[in-house]
């Protein structure tokens, strides 16, 4: 039997984050990123040793296409007990996800064709602005931060990309590109120093090969 | 080389004369041996020149920044601290300053009084920026405090609210983490004050004050972003307030202004048992985040922190709540994750449009209700 829980409950926005953050490394891409806009429905099973599952309705928009919003429902099942485990996300979005071919091609021919690597910091920069050209960077990021905090997140966490520090393109990767970044990811308030590897092409989409945090308090 | 200001009419009648410098003494002996009077009207032109030049640049600046202030950028702390003296300056019989102590690295830190008149009438606190990094909160704060000011006299509940409360409003209420994220750490969070025995700097000022000081909420480790302190009220930034508050004696409601998360909150975070006023709290907040969601569409959660974040202890609204401030809120402001901290400028007006209903809604509701 599922309990239904508010929406505005913490427990409700932090299996809704993961569900977001997962979906968008699962779906995401340099040319849309997906967002969590809102909670419409939560309710959490306790499943005698297995774990805590949520059922949840959600609204996510399309970023950076912001008017385009999409319902979609997800269970979360955080496994019970010590062995660290990602948790189980399963979703279904209703309606079709903004076709981005054509952007996405765009975008990988011109870093392909770069006389130099791409080399970026601050993305966001400390007003908040991202240069259009970085924006494919910036979302990149921002979905390959989706694998970190799927695969790192417990009821007891709310996983967040900060901002990129650093990234520096790495050549000769044959068809995808490998773009490693050092970035702050954010957790209840701590910043994590985090870096992460990622390879990616239009076809085969994102995947994280590598990654590395530092201890949860970064150095003052 | 005489510069005659007034020139000779007729005997018997004075000539004004400006003398250079290094004429003085021969003009001198020679007034003097030809028995000529003389007074000196001016002892130094050109010092008279200098402040006169002063004043008008002065009020060219004011003049200058009262139509040109950006409030659609994030500004420093000394640009923030300016434009506090010139809303002064351009609303001088409703907004004063008023210094409530010193950060740890001794700067000033600075209140904005809104009133009409009385003495200690019932008041509403408002503060910004007690997270460094929460660069929109202190944006908001100028913006709304401009807002008090404009209103007055031409908004019915802004005319209403002022014409029997006073309003206090500190904007930047922890200058030296402001400072800091200026200078070196965009993401910095606590103050700066030195902890003993330990190479991290700073404590979490919201989590500094005597409400279920030291629980699980909170943490004991220096380096940690929610470290607690020594002991309660241990910062400089934290004290200030608490002193003036109890000093005060007549506060009605606190509101604390932070980001992000969009969400309207209210006590307890410190222990899950309801409050007493959770009902009341409750229905305001429900009102407050409607009507703040009808401009932009923008939606926010609301409910006691506890039941909405996380258990968090030693925080400004609930040590406001436990010494007899019913109306303690705290807001979470834009956005939700996608920019975080970093929130683009241009969202600057309109999330302080935004949340202004909302904040205009519990302070009605405040002057409405009195206890």
């Amino acid at each position: 039997q599922a309990m239904e829980l508010s929406p505005s409950h913490f427990s409700a926005s932090r299996a809704a984050a993961l569900a977001a953050a997962y979906l968008c490394y699962r779906r995401g891409n340099p040319s849309r990123g997906l967002a969590l806009r809102g909670v419409r429905r939560a309710r959490r099973e306790d499943i005698t040793d297995v774990g805590h599952k949520y059922h949840l309705e959600l609204v996510l928009e399309d970023v950076p296409a912001k008017d385009m919003t999409l319902n979609c429902t997800a269970e979360v099942l955080y496994p019970l007990g010590s062995q660290k485990s990602a948790p189980d996300v399963q979703f279904t979005l209703e309606g079709e996800l903004r076709d981005t071919a054509e952007a996405d091609n765009a975008f990988y021919n011109q870093i392909k064709s770069l006389d130099q690597e791409l080399v970026a910091e601050d993305i966001p920069d400390s007003q908040g602005n991202v240069p259009p050209a970085l924006e494919p960077v910036h979302l990149l990021a921002w979905v390959a931060s989706g694998y970190l905090i799927w695969q790192n997140s417990t009821e007891n966490t709310k996983f967040q990309l900060a901002q990129v520090k650093r990234v520096k393109q790495v050549p000769g990767h044959g068809c995808s590109q490998l773009l490693p970044f050092s970035s702050s990811v954010f957790s209840l308030q701590e910043i994590i120093p985090w870096q992460m590897r990622v390879l990616w092409h239009p076809q085969h989409g994102v995947q994280v090969t590598e990654d590395r945090h530092q201890p949860q308090h970064r150095l003052q | 080389q005489l510069d005659f200001w007034r020139h000779a009419t007729s005997p018997g009648h004075p000539v004004d004369l400006r003398v250079p410098f290094p004429s003085l003494q021969a003009v001198k002996v020679f007034l003097e041996s030809n028995n000529i009077s003389y007074s000196i009207m001016i002892e130094d032109v050109q010092e008279l020149l200098d402040e006169e030049k002063k004043t008008m640049m002065k009020s060219r600046r004011v003049e200058r920044s009262t139509s040109m202030f950006d409030f659609a950028s994030y500004h420093t702390l000394d640009e923030i601290y300016d434009w506090m003296d010139m809303l002064v300056d351009n609303h001088l019989s409703l907004v004063s300053k008023i210094q409530i102590g010193q950060s740890f690295e001794n700067r000033p830190l600075y209140v904005l009084k809104f009133s009409t008149g009385g003495s200690t009438r019932p008041a509403i606190w408002l503060d910004t920026g007690i997270h460094a990094r929460e660069w929109i909160t202190p944006a908001t704060g100028i913006w709304m405090a401009n807002k008090i000011a404009e209103e007055y006299g031409q908004d019915p509940s802004v005319t209403t609210i002022l014409d029997s409360m006073d309003i206090f409003f500190e904007i930047v209420t922890n200058p030296d983490g402001f400072a800091f994220t200026h200078n070196s750490d965009r993401l910095w969070r606590k103050t700066r004050s030195i902890n003993a025995g330990s190479h991290c700097i700073g404590v979490d000022p919201n989590r500094n004050w005597d409400a279920g000081f030291g629980g699980s909420g909170s943490s004991s480790n220096p380096c940690s972003e929610t470290y607690r302190g020594p002991y309660a009220h241990s910062e400089r930034e934290v004290k200030a307030i608490v002193d003036f508050i109890h000093g005060h004696g007549n506060i009605k409601s606190v509101i604390s202004i932070h980001s992000y998360s969009q969400m309207l909150l209210f006590p307890y975070g410190y222990k899950t048992a309801p409050a007493p006023d959770h009902q009341e709290l409750n229905e305001l907040a429900k009102k407050a985040v409607s009507d703040l969601a009808a401009l932009y569409g923008t939606k926010y959660t609301y409910g006691s922190v506890v039941d909405t974040i996380y258990m968090a202890d030693g925080t400004t609204i609930d040590w406001a709540y436990d010494n007899g401030v019913k109306y303690a809120f705290s807001f979470e402001l834009r956005d939700t994750g996608r920019y975080g901290f970093l929130l683009p400028s241009t969202q600057i007006i309109p999330t302080a449009a935004e949340t202004w209903p909302a904040l205009l809604d519990i302070m009605v509701h405040v002057l409405e209700h009195p206890y």
